[in-house]
């Protein structure tokens, strides 16, 4: 019950790109060629999807890397602007050691699977049902694969780039809406003409 | 006794906290697997409040996107737009200047306030405390009336801007706010008399909930909710932003993990988020509180008057010889004012002209002029005066005029790359993802929400306590939908 109030005063941990290298070291035919990116200090890894469940056990595991909190995982579409379409981003921290480093693995359109990690980080349970929600990324090895945003039966990826911003037109929308279009205007048979 | 063990069956029961619930803080619904009254199951569905903000980021400017955030936590508005300026303003590269991130942290830790008077009022009215309810409502009143006064709006405020501040705040502000610092801690005492001793209080919060360290960090909490299991980590001193590397204050701790612990951590940051503002105040050094950058922000509009005050009787004069009569003017004028052929000189009529500016926007000849005071001159006088001097503040004005046109029709260019900042908004940790591909728009904008990932360590929480528990949960974990659904 006691609650304690204390300074935090973190040292700084790894910089970005010995992380970025230590991944290179360890796993190099991962990481594609020119795969090390920075931008205002904050260096991103770009690997193949093929061993991602190892890399991030190998970062969750390793005892100067610790990387004990997943910050954040989304996909990007990348449509005409990259060979490979989708990228699953990884944004991970170490709590313990005060570092961090983003993992930006490629998912082709042709085959879009990737490997779950919630058996490492159990947060990232939502946020890969998500991912598939808006880009329509499956994530093998995750417990519930299912909608989480949108309808479940809804058709279609919203936050890929060829999906309109408005939404379908209305004759292919979503059941739940045409459906309760369509019961109005039975409905307005009792409307009061006074 | 066979035929009686026959005839009594049990199962499981399936209940469902359906979207529309005193309870839930927004659109929540819950399914409750329960065996009797102990719960085995839960399985959230959220989504009733999916606006596509993430997609709508998308298609419109940075800047467009700035009144977007306000309607994500709407319970601390401040608080999102300053974690979107802080991000934006690190991939455009430009800094706030340092009054206007004093007065960011200020209305910071007063969204923090605001945040926390609303989760206590709701988590203690639902689990049976109502007085608490409307003392903390009568509290919030008074920090939205603050509010109004700085900026005009309650709730969705859109104050900072990427660059810095909207407008400056005035001594009169500072004085109701301090008179606020100095009444509000009795209050605190005031919401502390009535549960933080209280039997029922204790009993329905001790020990529900419970999460340890490791497990409150895998699951990706951020916080107070990970805080409450004994977890050092703040965004604020972690990576400090604003101005929170030059002020002192500490962060709340917890030890047991459970509903109890987050509750003390919570009520601790009242006192904290009180400390930071008197020294805020105490430190606010003058100067301006817009950065002076020209391409990515908005130029002030005290320099624009000359030019775009209707008073002043502007004319638009098109010269002849550097005219090249590539017609761009002509198109961009709304009314049709502008006649001429190709590749001869054009001419503006000025009877129908609005003085509006499109036309001098485009030309890229610089055959366009603003005479200033020349409306209704005849030709050779407005060649004339275009001769003799134009006076300084015109001149500034119109060159502020255009880069004001340009900001506007392009939004702030930012550089290629990808970046992630994060903030600590009173509910955990607001991280956005932004990849940028070199236009005005950004080309992915992720938001990651505190909200989202604490409704669905929901489950964990839950399991193996009674139903009147998952109230105390929802309570603790502080979510609300808006934040969740994006």
């Amino acid at each position: 019950m006691a609650v304690v109030e204390i300074r935090i005063n973190p040292r700084q941990g790894m910089q970005p790109n010995e992380i970025a290298e230590k991944i290179k070291q360890e796993f190099p035919e991962q990481v594609i060629d020119e795969g090390i990116v920075e931008f205002r200090d904050q260096v991103s890894v770009i690997i193949k999807r093929d061993m991602l469940f190892n890399i991030c056990k190998y970062l969750h595991d390793e005892a100067t890397l610790s990387f004990d909190h997943l910050k954040d995982l989304c996909g990007v579409d990348y449509l005409n602007k990259k060979e490979v379409r989708f990228e699953v981003v990884y944004t991970l921290y170490s709590i313990r050691h005060h570092h961090m480093i983003r993992l930006r693995a490629e998912v082709p359109e042709s085959d879009p699977k990737i490997q779950s990690v919630t058996q490492i980080w159990a947060g990232a349970d939502w946020h890969e049902r998500e991912c598939f929600d808006m880009f329509g990324i499956t994530f093998s090895g995750h417990p519930d694969m299912r909608r989480i945003l949108m309808p479940n039966d809804w058709e279609g990826y919203p936050l890929r780039k060829d999906y309109p911003l408005k939404g379908p037109e209305f004759e292919n929308d979503w059941k739940g809406f045409t459906q309760m279009v369509e019961r109005s205007k039975e409905l307005r048979e009792f409307e009061w003409e006074g | 006794m066979e035929e009686v063990e026959k005839i009594l069956e049990t199962r499981e029961l399936n209940v469902s906290m359906g979207p529309q619930h005193p309870a839930t803080h927004g659109v929540l619904r819950l399914i409750l697997d329960l065996d009797g009254e102990r719960i085995v199951k839960v399985t959230p569905h959220v989504g009733y409040l999916h606006r596509g903000i993430e997609k709508l980021g998308e298609s419109l400017n940075y800047f467009q996107a700035l009144p977007l955030t306000d309607r994500l936590d709407y319970v601390s508005a401040m608080s999102n737009n300053i974690g979107y300026c802080v991000a934006v303003e690190k991939l455009l590269g430009i800094e706030a200047p340092k009054r206007a991130k004093f007065i960011r942290t200020i209305v910071g830790e007063m969204s923090r306030i605001a945040n926390h008077l609303l989760w206590l009022a709701t988590h203690a009215l639902d689990i049976g405390a109502m007085t608490v309810f409307l003392y903390c409502f009568r509290d919030r009143e008074w920090i939205l009336e603050l509010y109004e006064e700085v900026c005009g709006a309650r709730l969705t405020v859109t104050y900072p801007r990427i660059g810095g501040v909207r407008n400056d705040i005035s001594q009169q502000f500072i004085d109701s706010l301090s008179k606020f610092l100095d009444e509000f801690p009795s209050r605190i005492l005031e919401y502390e008399t009535l549960i933080d001793q209280n039997r029922i209080w204790l009993q329905r919060t001790i020990g529900i909930g419970v999460l340890t360290a490791e497990e409150a960090v895998s699951w990706g909490l951020t916080g107070p909710t990970l805080r409450g299991s004994g977890v050092p980590y703040d965004v604020r001193k972690n990576a400090p932003y604003d101005a929170y590397d030059q002020v002192e204050f500490e962060v709340p701790i917890g030890s047991e993990g459970d509903v109890y612990d987050r509750y003390r951590c919570r009520m601790h940051e009242f006192h904290q988020s009180i400390k930071i503002i008197r020294q805020c105040i105490e430190k606010l050094p003058p100067g301006p509180v817009m950065a002076d950058e020209a391409k990515f922000t908005f130029p002030p509009k005290d320099a624009m008057f000359p030019v775009t005050h209707p008073t002043k009787q502007h004319a638009f004069y098109i010269q002849e010889k550097p005219c090249k009569g590539c017609g761009m003017c002509r198109r961009a004028c709304p009314v049709g004012a502008i006649t001429g052929e190709k590749k001869k000189p054009h001419k503006i009529n000025q009877d129908i002209c609005l003085v509006c500016g499109n036309c001098y926007a485009t030309c890229k000849f610089k055959a366009l002029f603003l005479v200033p005071g020349g409306h209704g001159l005849s030709e050779e006088e407005m060649q004339k005066i275009l001769e003799s001097p134009i006076p300084d503040d015109v001149a500034n004005a119109s060159k502020l005029f255009l880069d004001h046109f340009t900001y506007v029709k392009k939004g702030p260019v930012a550089p290629k790359g990808e970046l992630y900042v994060a903030t600590e908004v009173p509910k955990g940790e607001l991280g956005f993802y932004f990849v940028s591909d070199g236009t005005g728009k950004p080309f992915r904008m992720r938001l990651r929400s505190p909200s989202f990932i604490h409704a669905g360590a929901l489950p964990r929480l839950c399991v193996g306590h009674l139903v009147a528990d998952v109230i105390a949960n929802i309570g603790t974990i502080d979510i609300v939908l808006g934040e969740c659904d994006r």
